[in-house]
C-alpha cells in the first residue's frame, strides 16, 4: 500500500436522482420488495490478524464476545427462523460460507425452506484488507465451490465480511459472476455498478435497518427497534405507488434471535406481510426482476444521459 | 502490506465448533430439562460486588466499569465503592424482602477489605460465587499458567475461608478468560462458571482438569449494560427484563425449564432511583407460576445429570 494515493470517489456508480427515473415494476405488479438477509456467521475462536483490523477487541480468545455471537447458531437463528416462517418471509442468507462445514444442520434448515445463501466471505474474522487480487479471488471461488457444495445453489449475492472491501472488489465479483452486491448504501432501488466486465447491481441492503447498526450503534431499544422497521415500511411502501422500491432488513441471529428482542420483531414482520402489495422476495429473485423487467437496462441508460449532461 | 498464504489457511474449518470447549447443541433440539418441583424458570440471580483499585492496568484491557479518568480517578474508585458501601446493603434488604436466596459474585478481595459485606451476603443466606481476585486482575492469554493460577487460587482461598461455602462458581472479571482458564477452573475446585454468553441453557464444557459446567448470564439486559453502554433508562431496562422472561417462559410449556438470568450490580441497581426498578422487576417475574429462585449452584446441580 502507501505508494498508491487514496481516491476521492472511486466512480462505482453515477449520480442519478430519485425524480424522473425509469419506473420499476415488480412481478405481480406488487409495489414494495421487501427482502430480509440474517446474517449467519461464524467468528473464530482464534483468527489470525490482520494489519488493518485486529478481530477482537481482546487478546484472543475474546470468550464474551466469540461466545456472544455463539449465541445465534446454538439458540438466536431458531427463534428467528419461527418468526420469518410465521409471517412467510424467506431469508437470503448473508453468510460466512464456513458455517456449511461447522453447523450443517443450520444450512439445511435454511435450505428446506427455499431460503437463498449468498456470500458473507469465509469467516467473520477474515477480511480482505491487504489481499492480492489473486487471494481475494480465490475467497470467491471457495464462497462458490462451498455453497454449491451444500446446498446445489450457485451464488448470486456478495457481502464483504464484516463489510471490508479493496478497490477492485467489485469487478473481481462481477467478473466471477456474482448479481449483486450489498455492500453500498446509496439508494432504496437496485443500481446498476460499474464494473469492468459483467452486470453487477448494488442491492439495497440497508445500515440503518440492520439490528446491529440498530442495537449495538444507535443502542435503539428492542421495541423501538420494531417501531423503526413499520415506519421505514409504511413510507416506502406509500412512495412505492409511484415505481417499485426495495426494503431489506438486514440481521444477526445473535442479536435479534434474544429472547427480550424477538417478540417486536416478529410483529414487525408480521405487520409487513399483512399488506398486499408486499413482494416478500430474495436478493436472487429481485435482481432477477430487474432484469427481465428491463429495469437494469432504463436505469443505466438513465444514468448515462444524466452524466453526458442531460440533467 | 500483503497478507501470508496463512491467512487463507482454515485449520479448524470442520464440523462443529472451532475449539475443544463444548459441542454444538440446538438449543431447540435438546431433551428438555426439567427443574425441582415442576418449575417452568429457574431465576437465577447473580449481583456484582467489585472492587477496581485506583492503579489498575489499562493493558491488555479493561474489565468493564473500569476507572476512566486520569490518575488518581476518585469519581469512579468511590462510584463503584458506593455498591460495597450502601448498594449492595439496598439490593441485600430487597431480597431478604422477597424471601430469595440468590447468588453473590464477590471480587476475592472484598473478604479482606469488607469482610462485614461479605458476613451480611452469606448471612442473608445467599450464595458467593467467586469473581476474580479484583476487577484490575483480567484473565488473559497473556498470563503465564502458574500467574493466572496464582489469582484463582488466592481467590478462592480468601473466600472460602471467609464464607465456610465450597464456592464452586466462578465468573471472571469482565468475564475474560485465557486459553487456559477453564482448565485451572476445573484444577481449583471449580465446578460451573458464568462468563460464556451462548446460551439459555446449563451446557457442559470440556477441559483437560475435569468437568465444567457453563451456566448462562445474560449479557445484554445486564443492569450496567443497559445503563452504562446502552445508556436506555430504567424503564427500557425493565420492559427489556420482563420482555426476556416472557419469552423465556412461554417457551418452556413446549422446550421444558429454561434459565431467567438477571445479572445485576451493586453500583447500579443499588442506586437509590433504580433499586424500585429492581423490585417492579421481581414483582413481575415471581407473579407468574412455575418460577423457581435459587443459588446458580442450586440451579447447576438441578441441571448437571440432565445436560
Amino acid at each position: 500500500m502507501g505508494a498508491e494515493p487514496m481516491q476521492s470517489d472511486l466512480g462505482l456508480y453515477d449520480y442519478l436522482p430519485w425524480p424522473g427515473r425509469p419506473k420499476i415494476t415488480w412481478p405481480g405488479g406488487k409495489k414494495l420488495a421487501v427482502w430480509i438477509a440474517p446474517n449467519i456467521e461464524f467468528y473464530e475462536y482464534d483468527p489470525p490478524n490482520n494489519p488493518t483490523r485486529t478481530p477482537w477487541g481482546r487478546p484472543n480468545p475474546d470468550v464474551l464476545q466469540y461466545s456472544h455471537r455463539d449465541y445465534g447458531n446454538r439458540a438466536g437463528w431458531q427463534r428467528m427462523m419461527a418468526a420469518m416462517d410465521r409471517a412467510g418471509f424467506r431469508g437470503s442468507v448473508s453468510l460466512n460460507v464456513a458455517l456449511c462445514d461447522h453447523h450443517p444442520e443450520i444450512i439445511r434448515a435454511c435450505a428446506d425452506r427455499g431460503w437463498e445463501f449468498f456470500s458473507h466471505g469465509i469467516y467473520n474474522t477474515r477480511y480482505v484488507y491487504n489481499m492480492t487480487v489473486d487471494q481475494e479471488r480465490r475467497i470467491i471461488r471457495d464462497a462458490f465451490d462451498t455453497v454449491r457444495k451444500h446446498t446445489g445453489q450457485e451464488l448470486a449475492g456478495w457481502l464483504s465480511p464484516a463489510l471490508s472491501n479493496n478497490l477492485w472488489t467489485m469487478d473481481i465479483l462481477a467478473e466471477a459472476g456474482i448479481q449483486y452486491t450489498c455492500d453500498m448504501f446509496h439508494d432504496d432501488q437496485p443500481m446498476p455498478v460499474k464494473v469492468r466486465s459483467g452486470k453487477l447491481i448494488s442491492m439495497p441492503y440497508s445500515l440503518e435497518m440492520n439490528d446491529v447498526i440498530v442495537y449495538n450503534s444507535q443502542k435503539v431499544t428492542p421495541r423501538h427497534y420494531g417501531e423503526i422497521i413499520r415506519r421505514q415500511f409504511d413510507q416506502l411502501y406509500r412512495e412505492s405507488d409511484d415505481s417499485g422500491m426495495v426494503m431489506c432488513i438486514p440481521l444477526h441471529p445473535y442479536l435479534v434471535g434474544q429472547p427480550h428482542r424477538i417478540d417486536a420483531f416478529a410483529e414487525a414482520i408480521d405487520y409487513i406481510a399483512g399488506h398486499d402489495g408486499v413482494w416478500q422476495a430474495t436478493g436472487r429473485e429481485i435482481a432477477e426482476a430487474y432484469h427481465a423487467s428491463g429495469a437494469y437496462d432504463a436505469m443505466s441508460a438513465a444514468a448515462a444521459r444524466h452524466a453526458q449532461g442531460d440533467r | 502490506m500483503s497478507l501470508p498464504e496463512d491467512y487463507l489457511h482454515y485449520p479448524a474449518r470442520r464440523y462443529g465448533m472451532d475449539h475443544d470447549r463444548y459441542d454444538w447443541s440446538d438449543m431447540f433440539a435438546r431433551k428438555p430439562i426439567a427443574w425441582p418441583g415442576g418449575a417452568r424458570v429457574a431465576l437465577s440471580i447473580v449481583t456484582h460486588v467489585q472492587h477496581f483499585p485506583l492503579d489498575m492496568p489499562a493493558k491488555p484491557f479493561k474489565a468493564p466499569g473500569a476507572l476512566s479518568m486520569p490518575y488518581p480517578d476518585f469519581r469512579y474508585f468511590t462510584n463503584r465503592d458506593y455498591g460495597n458501601r450502601i448498594g449492595v446493603f439496598r439490593i441485600l434488604r430487597l431480597l431478604a424482602e422477597k424471601g430469595l436466596q440468590t447468588s453473590f459474585a464477590v471480587n476475592g478481595c472484598i473478604a479482606t477489605r469488607y469482610p462485614a459485606l461479605l458476613k451480611a451476603v452469606v448471612e442473608g443466606g445467599h450464595e458467593v460465587v467467586a469473581h476474580g481476585l479484583d476487577m484490575g486482575k483480567v484473565h488473559h492469554s497473556g498470563l503465564s499458567v502458574e500467574d493466572e493460577n496464582a489469582i484463582i487460587a488466592e481467590t478462592l482461598r480468601l473466600l472460602r475461608g471467609a464464607t465456610g461455602q465450597p464456592v464452586e462458581g466462578w465468573l471472571s472479571p469482565g468475564r475474560a478468560q485465557g486459553f487456559n482458564t477453564p482448565e485451572l477452573l476445573a484444577r481449583n475446585g471449580i465446578r460451573w462458571n458464568l462468563d460464556w454468553a451462548n446460551d439459555d441453557l446449563p451446557y457442559r464444557m470440556r477441559t483437560a482438569d475435569g468437568a465444567l459446567l457453563a451456566m448462562p448470564l445474560a449479557y445484554e439486559t445486564d443492569d450496567r449494560v443497559v445503563a452504562n453502554e446502552y445508556f436506555q433508562s430504567e424503564p427500557e431496562w425493565v420492559q427489556q427484563v420482563k420482555d426476556r422472561f416472557d419469552v423465556l417462559y412461554r417457551e418452556s410449556a413446549e422446550y421444558g425449564g429454561r434459565v431467567m438470568s438477571l445479572p445485576l450490580h451493586s453500583w447500579v441497581s443499588g442506586m437509590p432511583y433504580r433499586v424500585e426498578y429492581l423490585r417492579e422487576v421481581l414483582d413481575y417475574i415471581l407473579g407468574h407460576d412455575g418460577v423457581w429462585t435459587a443459588p446458580v449452584g442450586q440451579i447447576a446441580a438441578a441441571a448437571e445429570s440432565q445436560v
